[in-house]
C-alpha cells in the first residue's frame, strides 16, 4: 500500500456524497425522506410522552418517584439491538401483537425509535423541570397550584431548555441502526433508511459509498441541530430578554 | 384612573374590622435542632399594616412563611378569621427576591389569574388593569425577567394583589431597591392598605415602617419581645432588645 | 388535535399497498444485486410487490418459523427440508445454484491454491499461521464452511476467527486481516472491498451451493398470503424467472445458474 492511496477512500467518499446530492439521486431522496419521516414522527411521539412524564417526575412528590427516575435514566442507555429484538418478539406474527401486522413497516420503526428516544426526552425533561422547580416551588405553593398545573407551567417556561432534550432524542433516533434494522428489515423502498443503507453498502464492501452516505447523514444532523439551536436562541432573546 | 375591582368569588365574606385576620398561639418551629420560632402568640393582620422587625435570624421570614403555609410548624396553632376553603386562597406572599415566570409581564399575570380562578375571558383585561396599577402597562410584552429590579417587584406585588387577598405578606420587598423604586413600591402598598388589604411587612427600613405601618411587632430569637403602635415603638421602645436594634448594637 | 394526525400517520405505515409478499432471504441474493435485476420483472408482470428481508439463512429460517414472511429463499438444503418436514413449509423447490469459493490474500501464505480439494486446502490453512475468518452466525455459508473441515473447524479465537456477522462484514474483516474465508461466488464478485484478496480455491464438487424456494405453510402461519406467495414460487421456478436469473450477469460472468426441475 502506497501512502497516496491511503486517503483514497475518503476522497472517493466525498465525491460519492457530492454526486448523490448533486444528481438528487432518486433512491437517496427516498431513503432520506423515510429517515426524516420515521425519526420526525418518533421524536414527536417521544416528546408528547416524554415531556409530561419528565415534568411529573421533576415536580412530583410521590412514592416510586426516585425508582422511576433511576429506571428512566437506565433506559437511556438501552442498546438499540435489544429494543429491536424485544419489539421483534412482540410484533412478530408469532408474537402477542402479531395480528396488527406491523413488523417490517415504517410504523414498527417509529415504535422502535420512540422506545429509544422517550427515556432520553423524559430524563432530560425531569432534570430541567426539577431544577426550575427548586426556583418556583414557593411561588407555586403560595398560588396553591396542583402538580399537573405545576408540570404544565414548568414545561412552558422550560421550552427552550427542552429543545435540547428533543434534539438529543433526534440525534439518537437519526443515527440508530440496530433497532430499525431488525423491526424494519431494511426492505428496499419500504423500510430502508439512511443508517440501514449505510450498513448494507458496508456489507457489500462499498466502503467509500457507505462513508459518503455517512457524510450526508452527518451534514444533515449538523443542519438540523444548527437550525433548531438558531430558532431556540432567537426565541429565547424574544422571551427571556 | 379607577381600579376595576379584581375578580373575587362571591362566597368570600370580608373580615370583620374588629377581628385579626390570623390568630397565632404558641407557635414553635425547629430547624436543625435550633428553635427558630420559640413560642410566638399574637393576633396578626389587624387593619392597616403591621411591620415585623428584628435582627437577622429572629425568625421573621419563617413566621411569614409559616402563615403562608410554606412551613410546617412543630407546635402551636394558626387560626384564620375565615373558614378553610380550598377554592380561594386569601393569603398572598411576596418574596424578597421576586420569583417571575420566564414569560412576558402580561403572561405572568394571566397565568396567576388563571390559578386564582379568574374566568378566561376576563384574564387579559384584569391583567392589563393590574399592569396599569403597577405603572407597567408599557412593559406588558416585555419578558418579566428583563424588567428592572423595581419593576419586577411591582409586578410580583400586583400579581399577589390579583389574588384579591385579605392578608398580604411582604418579606422585605424593597431590600434590594433604590430609593426611587422603593417609593414606587410603597405607593402600591399604601394603596392596597387603603383598599382594605391587611399587610404584614418585614422590613429593616425604619423609615419604611414609619411610613407604612401602624403597628410594630418586634421579634428576637424566635419570640415577640415588643408589640406596640408604630409611633410609640420608634419613640420609646420598651424592650432592651428593640432599643439595642434601633441603636444599631449587635444583638446576641 | 394532534393525536388523530399522529394515529393516522402511524397507521399509514401498516395500511400501505396490500398486494405485497415478504420474502425471508439469504443475503447473497440481495448483496449480489440479483433481486434488483429480476424482481421488477415479476412485479411488473403480477402487480405484486416483493419485500425482501435479507438476513442470512439461519435467521431467515427462524423468522419464517415466527410466520414473519410468506416465502423463504435460502441456501441450506438440509435445514430447508427440515423446515418443510416440521410443517412450516409447503414444498421445497430448487431455484438455482452457484458455488462457494475460498478466498485469501494474493500471496497465499498457506499455499491453498496448489491443494487438490477444498478439504486439503482448509487443512493447509489450519497448519499455517494464516488467519481464517468464519461467519460464525449459523448462516447457510457458515454451516457449509463448518462441514468442509475434515476434522471440524479449529478452535475459535486462535487463527480461526468467528466474526458472528454477515458475509459482507466478514469479508471486510478478512480483507483487513488478510485472512482466508469461504464465501459464495456471487457475493465475492460483487464485493467491492477486495483489497489484495482473490479467489484461491474453487471447483470442488463439495462447494456446490444450491438455493431453494419454500412457500410458508398457511396451516402453520394463517397470515401467509398463499396465492401471491405461490405465484412468486411458480414464477421464479418457471420459464420467465429462470431465464431472468440466467441473464443476470456481472460483466461477462453469470452469477447464478437456474436449475429448477418442473
Amino acid at each position: 500500500m502506497v501512502n497516496k492511496d491511503a486517503m483514497e477512500p475518503f476522497t472517493t467518499a466525498f465525491a460519492n456524497a457530492w454526486h448523490l446530492i448533486w444528481t438528487a439521486d432518486a433512491d437517496l431522496m427516498g431513503v432520506l425522506a423515510l429517515s426524516f419521516q420515521v425519526t420526525g414522527l418518533a421524536v414527536l411521539v417521544s416528546c408528547l410522552i416524554g415531556f409530561p412524564l419528565g415534568a411529573i417526575l421533576g415536580v412530583g412528590r410521590f412514592a416510586g418517584r426516585s425508582a422511576s427516575l433511576v429506571a428512566i435514566n437506565a433506559l437511556m442507555g438501552l442498546p438499540p439491538v435489544v429494543v429491536g429484538l424485544g419489539l421483534y418478539l412482540l410484533l412478530s406474527r408469532a408474537g402477542p401483537l402479531g395480528v396488527f401486522g406491523l413488523l417490517y413497516t415504517p410504523t414498527a420503526m417509529v415504535i422502535a425509535q420512540t422506545v429509544l428516544v422517550t427515556p432520553i426526552v423524559a430524563a432530560l425533561t425531569a432534570q430541567v423541570t426539577e431544577e426550575m422547580h427548586r426556583e418556583y416551588r414557593d411561588l407555586f405553593a403560595t398560588m396553591g397550584m396542583g402538580q399537573v398545573q405545576q408540570a404544565a407551567t414548568l414545561l412552558w417556561d422550560g421550552r427552550f431548555a427542552l429543545t435540547t432534550a428533543a434534539l438529543a432524542g433526534t440525534g439518537r433516533a437519526f443515527a440508530e441502526v440496530g433497532a430499525v434494522m431488525i423491526v424494519g428489515g431494511n426492505i428496499d423502498h419500504v423500510t430502508r433508511v439512511m443508517t440501514t443503507t449505510i450498513a448494507l453498502e458496508t456489507s457489500r464492501g462499498e466502503l467509500a459509498l457507505a462513508l459518503g452516505l455517512g457524510l450526508i447523514l452527518l451534514v444533515l444532523s449538523l443542519a438540523i441541530n444548527a437550525g433548531v439551536m438558531g430558532l431556540r436562541n432567537m426565541g429565547m432573546r424574544l422571551a427571556h430578554g | 384612573m379607577a381600579d376595576p375591582l379584581p375578580f373575587r368569588p362571591p362566597a368570600a365574606a370580608p373580615v370583620m374590622p374588629d377581628r385579626p385576620a390570623v390568630r397565632i398561639e404558641d407557635l414553635r418551629l425547629t430547624r436543625r435542632w435550633r428553635k427558630v420560632i420559640d413560642g410566638i402568640s399574637a393576633d396578626l393582620g389587624t387593619p392597616g399594616c403591621t411591620a415585623i422587625m428584628g435582627p437577622n435570624g429572629a425568625g421573621k421570614s419563617l413566621l411569614l412563611r409559616t402563615i403562608a403555609g410554606l412551613e410546617k410548624p412543630q407546635g402551636g396553632t394558626i387560626t384564620f378569621a375565615w373558614p378553610p376553603t380550598p377554592e380561594k386562597r386569601r393569603v398572598a406572599l411576596v418574596f424578597q427576591r421576586p420569583v417571575l415566570l420566564r414569560r412576558t409581564a402580561l403572561a405572568n399575570l394571566v397565568h396567576a389569574l388563571r390559578q386564582f380562578g379568574v374566568p378566561r375571558a376576563a384574564r387579559t383585561d384584569q391583567a392589563m388593569a393590574l399592569l396599569e396599577r403597577a405603572d407597567l402597562a408599557h412593559a406588558a410584552k416585555t419578558p418579566a425577567r428583563a424588567l428592572s429590579g423595581g419593576e419586577q417587584q411591582r409586578l410580583a406585588l400586583v400579581r399577589a394583589l390579583g389574588q384579591a387577598p385579605d392578608l398580604l405578606l411582604l418579606d422585605e420587598p424593597s431590600a434590594s431597591l433604590d430609593p426611587r423604586a422603593t417609593a414606587a413600591l410603597e405607593r402600591l402598598i399604601r394603596q392596597a392598605i387603603h383598599d382594605g388589604v391587611r399587610v404584614l411587612l418585614i422590613t429593616h427600613d425604619r423609615g419604611q415602617a414609619r411610613r407604612l405601618a401602624n403597628r410594630v411587632v418586634f421579634l428576637h430569637a424566635g419570640r415577640v419581645t415588643e408589640d406596640t403602635p408604630s409611633d410609640r415603638f420608634f419613640d420609646v421602645a420598651q424592650s432592651p432588645q428593640a432599643r439595642a436594634y434601633l441603636n444599631g448594637d449587635l444583638l446576641l | 388535535m394532534k393525536a388523530p394526525m399522529i394515529a393516522a400517520a402511524l397507521l399509514a405505515g401498516a395500511a400501505q399497498a396490500d398486494t405485497f409478499i415478504t420474502v425471508q432471504s439469504t443475503t447473497s441474493t440481495q448483496n449480489s444485486g440479483l433481486y434488483d435485476a429480476i424482481l421488477p420483472i415479476f412485479e411488473a408482470e403480477t402487480g405484486i410487490d416483493v419485500r425482501v428481508v435479507a438476513v442470512g439463512t439461519g435467521q431467515a429460517l427462524r423468522n419464517a418459523r415466527s410466520c414473519d414472511g410468506d416465502v423463504l429463499l435460502v441456501h441450506a438444503k438440509e435445514a430447508e427440508e427440515a423446515f418443510v418436514t416440521d410443517g412450516f413449509g409447503l414444498t421445497r423447490q430448487d431455484v438455482m445454484y452457484n458455488d462457494f469459493v475460498l478466498i485469501g490474500p494474493v500471496d497465499d501464505p498457506a499455499n491453498v491454491a496448489d491443494q487438490n480439494s477444498i478439504a486439503e486446502a482448509l487443512v493447509a490453512v489450519a497448519a499455517s499461521d494464516a488467519p481464517f475468518a468464519s461467519r460464525g452466525d449459523d448462516s447457510g455459508t457458515h454451516r457449509r464452511e463448518v462441514s468442509l473441515w475434515p476434522d471440524g473447524p479449529p478452535a475459535s479465537g486462535t487463527t480461526y476467527l468467528e466474526t458472528g456477522q454477515g458475509m459482507g462484514a466478514t469479508l471486510n474483516i478478512a480483507a483487513a486481516l488478510q485472512a482466508y474465508s469461504l464465501t459464495d461466488r456471487a457475493t465475492w464478485l460483487t464485493f467491492a472491498n477486495t483489497d489484495g484478496m482473490t479467489i484461491l480455491h474453487e471447483g470442488d464438487p463439495a462447494l456446490f451451493n444450491q438455493y431453494g424456494v419454500i412457500v410458508i405453510s398457511p396451516q402453520a402461519c394463517p397470515s401467509v398470503k398463499l396465492e401471491d406467495a405461490q405465484r412468486f414460487a411458480d414464477w421464479i421456478t418457471g420459464d420467465t424467472g429462470q431465464s431472468a436469473i440466467a441473464s443476470y450477469r456481472l460483466g461477462e460472468t453469470q452469477l447464478f445458474t437456474p436449475n429448477a426441475t418442473r
